[in-house]
């Protein structure tokens, strides 16, 4: 972008010699306007995959947020939950129109969220946090595992969904209409999920369950079925993620929720786990960063940047930006 | 600010008049209204951790509009009796009788639903969520109207209807002593157990927390209550129970008790005279 004007005489010619690099008017100031328009019609279409990309990620990232708020428990196989969510749509999309398959899809996935629940965690209510997580890991094992075996570890291409995948022009960015539905998307379902939380009395509910089981109970509140809520609703969230995400690659293979869901957890941790708005604010921030690295050039690096990040909010700020304190219950 | 605040509440503050608002609490009934009957039958309970005895073989009643207190040193049994009544510990064997009704067996919530609160050891208030959530909280079960519920808890404890909207975490020990009760009340029980109400608390807020809760007795409220204070809850309690070391060794009217010269030396830091 250098310009160069022909040189002047006399002081000019140092001015010019140091300046190159900036587009300068002759004789009067940077050009400002012009170098913010170049940045931005470079960056654009990075910045709206970003805030895209985000949006994916924090769907995913409000489940485990909200399964750590209640069970203090990182639910591993999240990711994998979502990755199925993905298998889910593909399969049902052979055998019946999308306006089906989409529906079947989130009820499968909430279902699916419910009974690893009953099955895998309820039994460990009383055991140590480690056995649950252990056996979180063990699920998440377990349905990749189930997932190689159903797909012959091929490919499944992934269903156009059209709509969605149309493209759109804004600015100078040529998109699909996915990338700017996810965060509108997003942002409506965080909206109606905090109303949930704060103003119903199934919300209030789920807080006090979070803060303390045994005076849960005394106030007759169901624990369990308060926590098969939240799972319900975060794998409703992670069902509605997959859709948005998969649209933008060609296919899903068993590993596929790994990478999403690692990058949602790190987000989830990054804004403080058991802090919805935290997540949101995490994954958003990690999905613009990594996509302005890739248009940086630094594509190689846009992954270590996540777990980077990790590695840093664990050592100088473990509860991350909006997370409580870590007092014990009282 | 603890010491002004609570010096405002020794003044009688916080213990309101229950005057005209005595809304919808007929539904207990009144103490000499007809035959006085037992309301909660425990007979023969055994709690154990781990093969650990904390209960022995333990049996008591509770007569309806009736204080009744089990006094006793930590680790006598006592917390962990009122947790096996609401479920919170399995027991070992017994029964637990409610409105002659078997008890064990049932899910904590249904306990709750046929009328039993437990105000828990440490107060335990829902520290996120506001002293009004953790008034509706306590109504989890309800689904009528709470409004004259919670006017007549409010005219009970005026400073929870100061800080209505505060976090529940934020008020002091003894307001939330105060809310736990509150909290209590709010389900419509027919009988509420408390677990150390006095725990923690000075002793002028100690005075208060017992005048409240001759005060519930007073409006027909069964209370079951579990005091290392022995002074105080004998003071108040119709009935007494002594445990030592998971059995019951000595029960008697509060004022007996109160005057056991085996008590007196024993919980009451007073020699045999």
């Amino acid at each position: 972008m250098a310009v160069r004007y022909p040189e002047q005489s006399g002081a000019g010619s140092l001015h010019n010699k140091y300046l190159t690099n900036i587009r300068t008017i002759p004789g009067k100031y940077p050009d400002f306007k012009g170098l913010l328009m170049d940045f931005l019609s470079k960056n654009l279409p990075y910045f709206l995959a970003g805030v895209s990309v985000g949006g994916q990620y924090a769907l995913i990232a409000i489940g485990y947020t909200m399964v750590y708020g209640i069970l203090r428990l990182i639910n591993f196989a999240h990711g994998d939950i979502f990755m199925v969510a993905g298998l889910v749509t593909i399969y049902a999309s052979t055998v019946m129109p999308l306006y089906l398959s989409i529906p079947l899809t989130i009820l499968v996935t909430v279902i699916l969220g419910m009974m690893i629940e009953r099955v895998a965690y309820k039994p460990l209510r009383n055991s140590p946090r480690m056995s649950v997580m252990i056996s979180a890991i063990g699920v998440s094992y377990l349905l990749q595992n189930l997932a190689l075996y159903i797909t012959g570890g091929l490919a499944q291409v992934y269903p156009t969904i059209p709509f969605i995948s149309n493209t759109v022009t804004i600015g100078s960015a040529t998109t699909k209409v996915v990338t700017i539905l996810t965060p509108i998307l997003m942002i409506v379902l965080v909206v109606l999920l905090i109303q949930l939380i704060n103003h119903t009395k199934i919300g209030m509910a789920m807080r006090s369950v979070s803060t303390d089981f045994e005076t849960s109970r005394l106030m007759g509140i169901n624990v369990n079925r308060v926590i098969s809520m939240t799972f319900i609703i975060g794998s409703f969230l992670a069902a509605v993620g997959s859709i948005l995400y998969f649209t933008n690659y060609p296919s899903v293979i068993p590993t596929s929720g790994g990478m999403p869901g690692l990058k949602a957890f790190v987000a989830a941790v990054f804004g403080g786990i058991g802090s919805i708005p935290g997540a949101v604010i995490g994954a958003m921030l990690i999905g613009i960063v990594e996509n302005l690295i890739k248009g940086a050039g630094w594509t190689t690096f846009s992954d270590a940047f996540t777990f980077v990040l990790l590695i840093v909010v664990l050592l100088f700020k473990p509860t991350g930006l909006f997370g409580e304190a870590a007092t014990d219950k009282v | 600010m603890s010491k002004d605040t609570n010096r405002a509440a020794a003044t009688g503050n916080t213990v309101g008049t229950v005057g005209s608002v005595s809304a919808g609490w007929d539904h207990l009934g009144k103490r000499g209204d007809g035959p006085e009957r037992n309301l909660l039958e425990v007979r023969n309970l055994k709690v154990s951790y781990g093969g650990i005895e904390a209960v022995r073989d333990i049996s008591f009643d509770v007569p309806e509009h009736e204080i009744v207190t089990l006094i006793g040193a930590n680790g006598a049994g006592k917390s962990s009796t009122l947790r096996s009544i609401v479920a919170l510990e399995k027991p070992a064997g017994g029964s637990i009788l409610f409105e002659g009704k078997e008890l064990t067996g049932m899910g904590t919530e249904q306990i709750v639903k046929n009328g039993i609160t437990l105000v828990p050891e440490g107060r335990r208030v829902f520290v996120n969520l506001s002293v009004y959530e953790n008034l509706r909280m306590g109504a989890y079960l309800r689904n009528d109207d709470l409004q004259s519920d919670l006017d007549w808890v409010y005219s009970l404890f005026p400073r929870l209807k100061e800080r209505s909207w505060q976090a529940a975490g934020t008020l002091s020990g003894g307001e939330q002593q105060m809310l736990a009760i509150a909290r209590a009340l709010m389900s419509r029980p027919k009988m509420i157990m408390m677990d150390e109400p006095s725990l923690g608390l000075a002793p002028i807020i100690v005075q208060e927390v017992f005048d409240i809760i001759r005060e519930i007795n007073r409006m027909g409220m069964t209370i079951l209550l579990v005091e290392q204070n022995a002074n105080m809850a004998l003071k108040a309690a119709d009935m007494g129970y002594v445990m030592e070391t998971g059995r019951i060794t000595l029960s008697g009217a509060g004022q007996d008790l109160a005057e056991n010269p085996v008590v007196r030396e024993a919980y009451l830091g007073k020699a045999r005279t």
